[in-house]
Order: structure tokens, then C-alpha cells, then sequence
């Protein structure tokens, strides 16, 4: 039991799983699961499925923050994304394409677009020497005016089938989001864990002096990452966009980059980076979507969302401050001596 | 001394102060607005008169006083992410106890000022006390506030008490037809108190010298703890005063207003020649950034085919711009 | 004799096992500059960390001006009337002057209450003209060289009353001339009846500006004397210990050919105001010790030679070829490896366990791409942590958790494990304790005997001439001469003191 505690994600999954368990007794329906006309549904599923785009760009969160990092680009950059695919496919449609070409072009532009806003963010973070937060505060402001720029300050709707089925379609019966999640992630954990990179990336967020003398090459790394954090927005800008037919410059992804830095906190990776986990980030995502659905479905308003998540900062912040931890263990020991006390005397 | 030495003098002291980042910083802010004013000057008819610039004020009072607290904040080597949100919170209090409570609107902003105080002095102490960082705090402070706005109401309310539409159409005559709103003047207000604060006080000095160090302000014995909390419940106080001038200028009440304000308050500081890492700026050159970015909008108001997004990319450009510039300064150093 | 203004007695600190210092004191006296000497972990900063109220001492007393006192932060040691002067002036750049000298203590205007700059200004000329010194008190104080911000500190001390100045390694960044006006007003002080503390690691300016010696010696006295009345070398003997001097050189001498071809040899490597043009090769197989004082450019040399600092003048050669290094990773595909004299900071990553510390500079080498197996991994590491005799529950432990002297094993696993071609240790035994430093020892010179070249920089005599085969003396940021293998540890000292 002790062990099982002590596990890093054995409080994110009490949350998720409190969370879940408390839906399910206030509406007994919540934890159902159908299968209907070939395909899965259920509030979990859904729950899922709207995670999904706040999934992957906490996974590109998480790299960011382990190499004590920070990127809050990624809801502009998820716009640019979005708008970068649209802008492709109405293109590629008035010339007269056809079949699946115009879902590749897409595809490979709004995750090009992507990839190069995050290494504009590493080269202004290593070569540049910002501090990350205001490095990526310059595509932040800036990012959502060059997407309407693409956009001419419209949303850009998207009038083609098959763009539809990465956000919105089902593959063996569940959401094809979720395949895309679960392959990032799988790589990912693969490229981790398989190669050194996992080793170096600890290294260099634990200590970054030693890791540098001791031959880690983080200004090659560190971009790197920032890439990958930059893809990653870009890919859930393609499922955000599929999924609505649209893409919106303006409020696609708006705040995202809270709620991954909320989802990464709540999945016990270290803010000061170093120690990191991937499945924790996937699990906080997931405790954020939950919470979301839990609020609409007990019929609070929604608003209460904002308020809650907050606290939930809050309470995750001063969980993981030692001062904290030292004014909790005084709080306790003083406790117990109190306690204790009375029984001492004669 | 004879004039030689002392024109040998004052060119030393010059030299020395073309030295010093702060001052040089400064100087291109100041250097960009006017010629920005003459770039559109020449371009468009009618730019250069009294109305457009004294508008600049009018239209960015809440920001100039958001921006004023921001520069403290930012002082000290910290950032309030939350400000945006405290304004928006601030309009719909006051607009929900006025209109739906019948509360005086001038006991309505009292408490709306003393509330976003309060608020910042617990993200103040949240900071200081835990050692958390700034960004995180205030960014939950962030959520918090909007979230608190929306719950109080999520549709906008509009305001119309007599006292506030008085308010609000109130003029100050300044040269000729020209004049300037009630809010542009409490905000110049602000900047000048910030400044004198800034220059004058052990506060000011010590949010200073704790950008420059920490370590070596409390060794100096300055009150490093109080003047860190004290700086958060600064820029709530300011926050919540913006708040206030918002609702005046927009008579009405809405979650969803200012949202952004945060980053445009940052970027003008950073614009007004605040370094983002502490310890150098002046709140005078944050008034200079406000009124750049403000200039950016006329401009493109003014040329008529420009579309309004291009607002954000230029903002971006300029703090990419003054942001390397400090990493050169520095650097030189 | 001059009355007695503060005056430490019995005190003691340890830092867990460690035992920091051990019935250490000192007594200082109105209108004397005292110079507290010792070498590296002699227990000079622990000692002044007490005096300042950084640390509390575990036993003995501080008596100022006949009390007792017991600063608990340095805030109040300032209260008390003790001001301190560190090396790295600790005060804030962005202020001006003016402002630093009266930060805290503001004259203010009568009926606005706010800061009154005008007598600010006038009163911090006045306090800088007392100590000769001309500058404008509004440029702020970063644009100024450290010698004036030094001043600047010493007047701010000045200016809150001091009874007692501790300058802390004040002379370390000052050229000749500012050393010289940093001397001047310290005898101005002198005579104004101050007790001044001045430590250094400089002899030649203990001589020249100090009426009294105390030096420590792990962390005890070993005695008071008076400056006119020592003889530097015996200065040099008081502060390394009687019995180096005598010491013999190694024991076995496992003859390192010396017609061995250099593995890395500088020449005229030079890096301004860190390392003056010098010329200097390691063999195959050889142990070259390289001694000196702290700050003779020890370290500086070992940063050059590893890539960490870019060399602005000469060449370095690694295995007969020209070489340039922009980055340590460069270093170590050429065959280097550096044991850093800060292991915390530079060595060990704390947050990593035993394991991935040990494999990490292999696994940089190797690049990220090509990981070692997990298999590989455990057995380098359990390899390592047998032959070291690294204590630790186990391989997965995180180092953080280890103790000193098993951390700084396990840093130099670390190194073993790239099977380097040169070795350079810097100042590998400091801090930990003896067994662990005998081990180091013994499994350095068995390598050498394998043909790997070792570079071992210490400020220990006794590990430096029982270690080496030839022992380079560096002083004053300049090769100050060089030894064969069995000299000992007098003839060191020479070189190191300067008495040639």
C-alpha cells in the first residue's frame, strides 16, 4: 500500500478516478459505455476525445518544462495551425484538387508552420539567451495576428470530407483522436526512453551545469524540444479545426497554454523541471476535460470551471513548495506533541 | 571651475549615462513614439492635432494604469498575469452592485479597489512566502478572477447611474477644443505618484534594489519581504483602479472585457525600457510604451486599409525588437 | 598594545559528519590589521560565516567590546558594529552610488517625508572623499571596476558605524594599482582606530599591510603571531603543516618513461586576466601534479583545457594534433575528462540516480542516439561502484542522497567510464573524508600505471608530492617553476611562496 502511494501518478489517478466515481453515483448513467452502429460513446469516451488536443500539447509542455523550460506560444501557435490547414485546403480546392491530396498538403503545412514557430522560440530561448517566458511571450502576442493574417480576419471554414475524420472520426469504433494521442505518446515514451534523450533531458533540467560539462550538448536539445512542443500545438490545432469544420484565428486555443501548464503541474512533473512524466501530463489533461464535463453535467454553470481550476493551481503550487511541506510537518509535529502532552502529566 | 572642466564634466556624465541601459532604453522608446508621430504626420491629414494624442490617453487610461502596476511588478523581477482579469472582474462588480444591489457607484469602486488590493497581497504572499513563481500564482489568480466575474454575472450589464454616466462624460479642457477624459486624467495621476513612489520612497528604492539583488537588499537591511508582497497588492490596487476607469469609459460590466490587457501592459513596459529581468526601468517610459502601442492603433485607423490584426504583430516586433536590444545593452555591460 | 575590540573564543561547527572548525579564535584590536590565514578547508570562511552571523557557531562565544554577542543573520552582525566586505561586492549594481551607501538609512526631506537626494548626494561625496575617493555618486554603481565598488562597500560599512571590518578576499579581482589604494585606505582606517579583519591568499600582501597573523589549520588555530615577527616560510609551514615540509615524494615510483609521447600539451595558452601565456605537457602514464594557491590560475588552466573557457592566445595540442574546443562535449570525444572542483554545482546531477551519473558522459559521447542497453548500463555502474567502494543502498539511489566523498566517487566513475586518455582532477579529495580520499588515490595511480595521463591539481602538498611525478607550480596566474618526481614538500613551498 505504502508503495503503491508513493507512486508518482498514484495522486493524479485518485483524482481522475474521484472524480469519475463522484459523476457516476450523482448520475448513475455516467460511467456507462455504448456501443452503438459500430462505434463506442459514453461520457468517457467523450471526455477523451475533447481532451485529446489539450493532451498533446501538454505532452509538448511536459518537454518544454523538464529542461526548465516554458512555452506559452502554444495556443497562438495551435491557431496558426489551424488557419495554416484551412487556408491550404480552400487553396488546393480552387485549383481544382481532389482526392487526398488536399488532406496531406494540410496536414504537412499546418505541422511545417508548427515545427518552425517552436524553433523560432528555441533559437530565441538558446541562441538568444531570453528567458523562455518571454521569448515565447514575442509568438504569443504576435502569433494570433499572423493567423488572421493567413485568414484575412475571417474563419475559415472547411468544406472537405476527409480533413473531418481526424477529429471527428472513428477507427476500430473509438475516436480517431485518440489514436493520434496514443501515437505521439507511444513515440515519444519510445524516443525517451529507448534512446539517451530521456537520460539528457533529466540531466540537463536537474543540473544543467553538470550536464553541460559532462558533454550533453543542451543547445542542440533544447530547440529540439521546443519543436516538438511547437508540432505538437500544431497537431491539436488539425484535430481542434477537424472537429469544428473550421478554424477559428481569433479564439482557437484560447488559454491553452494554462491549461497545459495546469495539466502538466497536475501530473507531478516538477515546474523547476528535471523530473517530468509524460503519462502523468495525459492523466492531468484528462482531470482537467473531467472536471469541465463534470461541472456542465451536474448543471452548475460553467463558469464555476474557471474558479475551480484555480484552486486546483493553488492547491497543486503549495503541494509541491517545501516551505509548505516544513510548515505542514511543524503544524503536525505540534499537533501530536499537544496531544501527547496531557497524557505526560501525573 | 571653469567652463572647459565643467563642459568636460557634463560630457563625462553624459557619456556615462549613454552607459546606463535604463536611460538608453528610455531614450529609443521615446525616440520610436516621435517618430511614429511623424510617420503618420506626414502620411495622413489631421494626425498632428492636440485631439489624437490627448485620445491616445483617453483610450489607454485603464492600460496606463494597469501598466504602471505591472512596472513594479516587473521591477522586482516578477510578472502579474492576473491583471486582465481583475480589471474584468472589477467592471462587473461595480456594475452588478450598482444596478442590481442600488449601490452608490462611488461606495462601489471604494470596495472594488480595496478587493483587488486585497487580492493581489495573497498572490503577494503566495509568492513570497512559498517561493512560488510569479508567473504560476498570478496565473491562477488569473483564472480565479474571471472565473469570480462570470459567476457574479455572465452577461454583460450595463451601467447607467446617473453619478457614473456623469462621470464618464466629464471633459477637462486642455488647449483650445482639445480636451481629456476623467479617466486620462486619474491615470496621468497615477503615473506621476508611480513615479515619485518609484524615485522617492524606500519602497520604490527597495522594489529596485531587489531587482538588482535580492540577496544583497536584505544584507543591506532593506524590507525585502513586505516591499515583495506589497508590490503584487500595488499592481492589484492598480488592476481594480483600471477596472474602475474601464467601467466609466465602457458604462458597463463584463467577464469578458480586457482580455489580453495583460500582455499589452507587459509589452508596454518592456516597450517603455523595463528590463523583463528587474532592477532598471522607469514608470516614465512605461507611460511612453503605453502611448506607442496606442500610437499603433491610431496608425492603422488612421490609414483605413491596414486590417486591425496587424496591431498584434507589430506589438510583437517591438518586444522582439526591445527585448534583444536589452540582451545587447546587458550584455555590453 | 592597542585595546581589544572583539575577541573569539573555543568556537566550533560542524556541518554533519564534517567537522567545519574546532576550537578556532582570534582576537581583534583597535587600529590593527589582523590577517586570518590557512589554506583550502583550513576553516577561514566558516569561521568568518560566524563572526558575520551567517552561521551560528555549536560552542564558544564572540565577545564585542566586553559582551556577548550572538548575531543570528548578518543583518544584525552589520547592528552590532560588525561589517563585512566580500569579494563579490554584495550590493546592488542598478543603484547608483549614492543610493548604496544609504539604502535602508535615507535622509529624508522634513515635510514630504520622501528621500532627500540633494543631501543624499552631498553626504555620500563627504563619506567617499574620506577615503580619497573621487566619483560621481549618481552613475550607478555596476558601471564602475570592482576595485571602486569595493571602496564603495567599505565606506557603506564605514558609514554605519563599524567597530570591526572584515574584508573577505577583498585584493582577488584588483590589479597592482587598486591593491595599492585598497592598502592605502585600510591604513587610513588603521588609523582612525579601526580593527580590521583581512583575509587572503596572497603572502606578499599580508607582509605588506598586516600587523598580525592568526592562521587556522583544519580547522584549528594554529597560532597569533605578529607579522614583523614571522619569516613567510615559516608563515607557509604554520599554514600547510610542520610535517609536509618533510614529506617524502611517492613512495613507489612506478617510473613513467619520460620519453612517452604527450597526450595534451599547451602552448602559450593564455586566456587575459585569468591565465597568462603558458606552456605545459602531459605524458602517457604520467601523474603531473599541478600546485599552487587558490587563484594562481589553477583552475583557469583546467577550464581552457577542457573547453569551457575559449583560450585567446596560444594552441593546444591533444595527441600531437592542434585542437580547438568550443564546448566540453568537444573535450571528451577527443579522450578528456574533468573532475570539477565544485562537485554540486558542476559534478554531480543530484536529482539522477547512481546509475545514469555514472553513464552519462559515456552516454554524451556516444550520442543520444546509440543508448546504452540497460544491461551495459548496471554493469558499468556495478563495475564502478565494486571498484571504488561506492557506498550506497544502490545502483538506482539518487546521488543527491549519497555523501560527499561517495558523490565525488561517484563523479569520477563518471569519468573511468569514458576510459579517458587524460584525467584532469581538480582538487578531487576536498571535502571528503580520509578513506574515501585513499581510495581516489590508490585508483588514480593504478590507471596511471595503465598508460592514461593525469593532471591532478591540489592545494595539499602531502597528496601533491606523493602523487605526482612532476609537480608544476603555478603563482600569481604564471608558471612559477617546475619539479622532478621525488621532490618534496619544501622545495614545493618554495615555488609556491615565492622565495626564490
Amino acid at each position: 500500500m505504502r508503495r503503491l502511494v508513493a507512486h508518482p501518478l498514484f495522486w493524479p489517478l485518485a483524482a481522475l478516478a474521484l472524480l469519475l466515481v463522484a459523476n457516476g453515483l450523482f448520475n448513475p448513467g455516467f460511467l456507462a459505455l455504448q456501443w452503438r452502429d459500430g462505434h463506442l460513446y459514453g461520457n468517457l469516451v467523450d471526455i477523451a476525445n475533447r481532451a485529446a488536443p489539450l493532451a498533446l500539447v501538454s505532452l509538448g509542455m511536459t518537454m518544454v518544462i523538464a529542461v526548465r523550460g516554458l512555452d506559452i506560444s502554444v495556443g497562438a501557435v495551435l491557431a496558426i495551425a489551424a488557419t495554416v490547414a484551412a487556408w491550404t485546403i480552400a487553396r488546393l480546392q480552387a485549383g481544382g484538387a481532389g482526392g487526398l491530396l488536399p488532406l496531406f498538403a494540410a496536414i504537412g503545412a499546418a505541422l511545417g508552420a508548427a515545427a518552425l514557430c517552436g524553433l523560432w522560440n528555441g533559437l530565441l530561448v538558446v541562441k538568444a539567451g531570453m528567458q523562455p517566458i518571454v521569448a515565447t511571450l514575442i509568438l504569443m502576442v504576435a502569433g494570433r495576428g499572423l493567423a488572421q493574417l493567413i485568414s484575412d480576419g475571417q474563419i475559415l471554414t472547411i468544406y472537405y470530407a476527409p480533413y473531418a475524420f481526424l477529429g471527428n472520426g472513428f477507427l476500430f469504433g473509438v475516436p480517431f483522436a485518440l489514436f493520434v494521442v496514443a501515437a505521439v505518446f507511444t513515440a515519444l515514451q519510445l524516443l525517451l526512453g529507448r534512446t539517451a534523450l530521456g537520460l539528457f533531458v533529466r540531466a540537463i533540467g536537474h543540473n544543467p551545469l553538470a550536464a553541460h560539462m559532462a558533454g550533453v550538448r543542451a543547445r542542440a536539445i533544447t530547440p529540439a524540444l521546443y519543436v516538438f512542443c511547437g508540432a505538437s500545438a500544431g497537431l491539436a490545432g488539425l484535430l481542434v479545426s477537424s472537429n469544428v469544420a473550421s478554424a477559428d484565428a481569433n479564439n482557437a486555443g484560447q488559454m491553452l497554454e494554462l491549461d497545459a501548464i495546469l495539466a502538466v503541474a497536475l501530473g507531478g512533473s516538477a515546474l523547476t523541471g528535471g523530473r517530468f512524466s509524460l503519462a502523468g501530463s495525459l492523466i492531468g489533461a484528462l482531470i482537467i476535460q473531467a472536471l469541465t464535463t463534470t461541472i456542465y453535467s451536474i448543471g452548475v454553470p460553467s463558469q464555476v470551471n474557471l474558479v475551480v481550476k484555480a484552486l486546483l493551481v493553488a492547491t497543486v503550487l503549495l503541494l509541491q513548495a517545501p516551505r509548505f511541506h516544513l510548515q505542514m510537518q511543524a503544524l503536525l509535529r505540534r499537533a501530536s506533541l499537544l496531544r501527547r502532552a496531557p497524557a505526560k502529566q501525573p | 571651475m571653469s567652463t572647459a572642466a565643467a563642459a568636460a564634466t557634463l560630457r563625462m556624465r553624459m557619456a556615462r549615462r549613454a552607459r546606463d541601459p535604463a536611460a538608453l532604453s528610455l531614450a529609443a522608446t521615446i525616440a520610436l513614439f516621435v517618430l511614429m508621430s511623424l510617420i503618420g504626420g506626414v502620411l495622413y491629414d489631421g494626425f498632428l492635432a492636440p485631439q489624437v494624442f490627448l485620445n491616445l490617453l483617453i483610450d489607454n487610461a485603464f492600460l496606463l494604469v494597469i501598466a504602471v502596476g505591472m512596472t513594479f511588478v516587473i521591477l522586482t523581477g516578477g510578472i502579474d498575469l492576473s491583471v486582465g482579469a481583475v480589471v474584468a472582474f472589477t467592471t462587473v462588480l461595480l456594475a452588478s452592485l450598482v444596478e442590481r444591489h442600488g449601490w452608490h457607484p462611488l461606495a462601489a469602486m471604494l470596495l472594488a479597489l480595496a478587493a483587488g488590493t486585497c487580492f493581489g497581497t495573497v498572490m503577494g504572499l503566495m509568492i513570497q512566502r512559498y517561493r512560488l513563481q510569479p508567473f504560476v500564482v498570478t496565473l491562477a489568480g488569473m483564472f480565479l478572477a474571471r472565473g469570480a466575474a462570470t459567476l457574479i454575472s455572465v452577461d454583460s450589464i450595463g451601467i447607467n447611474h446617473g453619478f457614473q454616466t456623469a462621470l464618464a462624460g466629464l471633459r477637462l479642457p486642455v488647449i483650445g477644443a482639445a480636451s481629456l477624459s476623467i479617466g486620462a486624467v486619474a491615470a496621468l495621476v497615477v503615473v506621476v505618484v508611480g513615479a515619485v513612489v518609484a524615485r522617492g520612497t524606500q519602497f520604490g528604492r527597495t522594489v529596485y534594489a531587489i531587482g538588482g539583488s535580492e540577496h544583497s537588499a536584505a544584507l543591506m537591511g532593506l524590507p525585502v519581504s513586505s516591499t515583495l508582497v506589497r508590490v503584487y497588492a500595488l499592481s492589484g490596487f492598480c488592476a481594480a483602479l483600471a477596472g474602475v476607469l474601464y467601467s466609466v469609459y465602457t458604462l458597463s460590466g463584463y467577464s469578458l472585457h480586457a482580455t489580453g490587457l495583460e500582455l499589452d501592459a507587459i509589452a508596454a513596459v518592456v516597450i517603455g525600457g523595463t528590463l523583463l529581468t528587474g532592477g532598471s526601468g522607469q514608470v516614465l517610459g512605461t507611460l511612453f510604451g503605453v502611448l506607442v502601442l496606442g500610437l499603433i492603433q491610431t496608425l492603422i485607423a488612421f490609414d483605413g486599409t491596414l486590417s486591425s490584426w496587424w496591431t498584434r504583430i507589430v506589438i510583437g516586433a517591438l518586444l522582439l525588437l526591445f527585448c534583444l536590444l536589452q540582451r545587447l545593452l546587458v550584455r555590453r555591460k | 598594545m592597542s585595546a581589544e575590540v572583539l575577541r573569539a573564543e573555543g568556537l566550533g561547527k560542524r556541518f554533519g559528519a564534517t567537522v567545519a572548525l574546532d576550537g578556532a579564535g582570534l582576537t581583534l584590536r583597535a587600529g590593527e590589521i589582523h590577517a586570518l590565514m590557512g589554506q583550502n578547508g583550513a576553516g577561514k570562511s566558516t569561521l568568518i560565516k560566524l563572526l558575520t552571523g551567517v552561521e551560528s557557531p555549536d560552542v564558544g562565544q564572540i565577545v564585542l567590546d566586553g559582551r556577548v554577542i550572538a548575531p543570528a543573520t548578518p543583518l544584525q552582525a552589520q547592528h552590532e558594529g560588525i561589517s563585512t566586505v566580500y569579494q563579490e561586492v554584495n550590493l546592488c549594481p542598478n543603484l547608483s552610488v549614492a543610493e548604496n551607501l544609504y539604502a535602508g538609512r535615507y535622509p529624508r526631506h522634513r515635510w514630504s517625508g520622501l528621500i532627500d537626494r540633494t543631501k543624499m548626494r552631498a553626504d555620500a561625496r563627504a563619506l567617499l572623499a574620506g577615503l580619497h575617493l573621487q566619483i560621481d555618486v549618481d552613475q550607478l554603481l555596476g558601471s564602475y571596476p570592482v576595485a571602486v565598488q569595493q571602496m564603495v562597500a567599505i565606506a557603506r560599512a564605514l558609514g554605519v558605524s563599524a567597530r570591526v571590518l572584515i574584508l573577505d578576499e577583498p585584493t582577488s579581482s584588483l590589479d597592482q594599482n587598486e591593491v595599492r589604494e585598497l592598502f592605502a585606505v585600510m591604513r587610513r582606517l588603521r588609523e582612525g582606530g579601526m580593527a580590521i579583519l583581512f583575509v587572503t591568499h596572497f603572502l606578499d600582501q599580508v607582509y605588506a599591510v598586516s600587523d598580525r597573523i592568526t592562521v587556522l589549520r583544519n580547522g584549528a588555530p594554529v597560532g597569533e603571531y605578529l607579522t614583523a615577527e614571522l619569516p613567510q616560510s615559516a608563515l607557509v609551514m604554520a599554514m600547510v603543516g610542520r610535517e609536509v615540509a618533510t614529506s617524502v615524494a611517492r613512495e613507489q615510483t612506478h617510473a613513467a618513461p619520460s620519453d612517452a609521447p604527450f597526450v595534451l600539451e599547451a602552448r602559450g595558452l593564455a586566456l587575459r586576466g585569468a591565465l597568462e601565456p603558458i606552456d605545459l605537457g602531459v605524458r602517457a602514464g604520467e601523474v603531473l601534479g599541478l600546485g599552487g594557491l587558490l587563484g594562481s590560475g589553477r583552475t583557469e588552466f583546467a577550464r581552457l583545457l577542457f573547453g569551457l573557457d575559449r583560450a585567446d592566445a596560444g594552441e593546444l595540442r591533444v595527441a600531437g594534433e592542434a585542437v580547438e574546443l568550443h564546448d566540453p562535449a568537444d573535450a571528451i570525444a577527443l579522450g578528456l575528462a574533468l573532475c570539477p572542483e565544485e562537485r554540486k554545482t558542476e559534478g554531480i546531477v543530484a536529482g539522477l540516480s547512481v546509475r545514469e551519473n555514472i553513464v552519462l558522459a559515456l552516454q554524451a559521447r556516444s550520442g543520444w542516439w546509440r543508448a546504452l542497453s540497460p544491461a551495459r548500463q548496471q554493469a558499468l555502474a556495478r563495475e564502478f561502484v565494486a571498484l571504488l567502494g561506492i557506498k550506497a543502498l544502490d545502483i538506482e539511489t539518487p546521488v543527491g542522497a549519497l555523501s560527499g566523498g561517495n558523490q565525488q566517487k561517484v563523479v569520477l566513475a563518471r569519468w573511468l567510464a569514458t576510459t579517458p586518455r587524460l584525467l584532469i582532477l581538480d582538487e578531487p579529495t576536498r571535502g571528503i573524508d580520509i578513506a574515501a580520499r585513499q581510495e581516489i588515490m590508490n585508483e588514480i595511480l593504478r590507471l596511471a600505471r595503465q598508460g592514461m595521463a593525469v593532471l591532478f591539481i591540489s592545494a595539499e602538498l602531502e597528496e601533491l608530492t606523493r602523487l605526482s611525478d612532476r609537480i608544476v607550480v603555478l603563482r600569481d596566474r604564471r608558471k612559477a617553476g617546475e619539479l622532478p618526481a621525488g621532490s618534496d614538500g619544501g622545495q614545493v613551498l618554495e615555488l609556491i611562496a615565492g622565495n626564490t
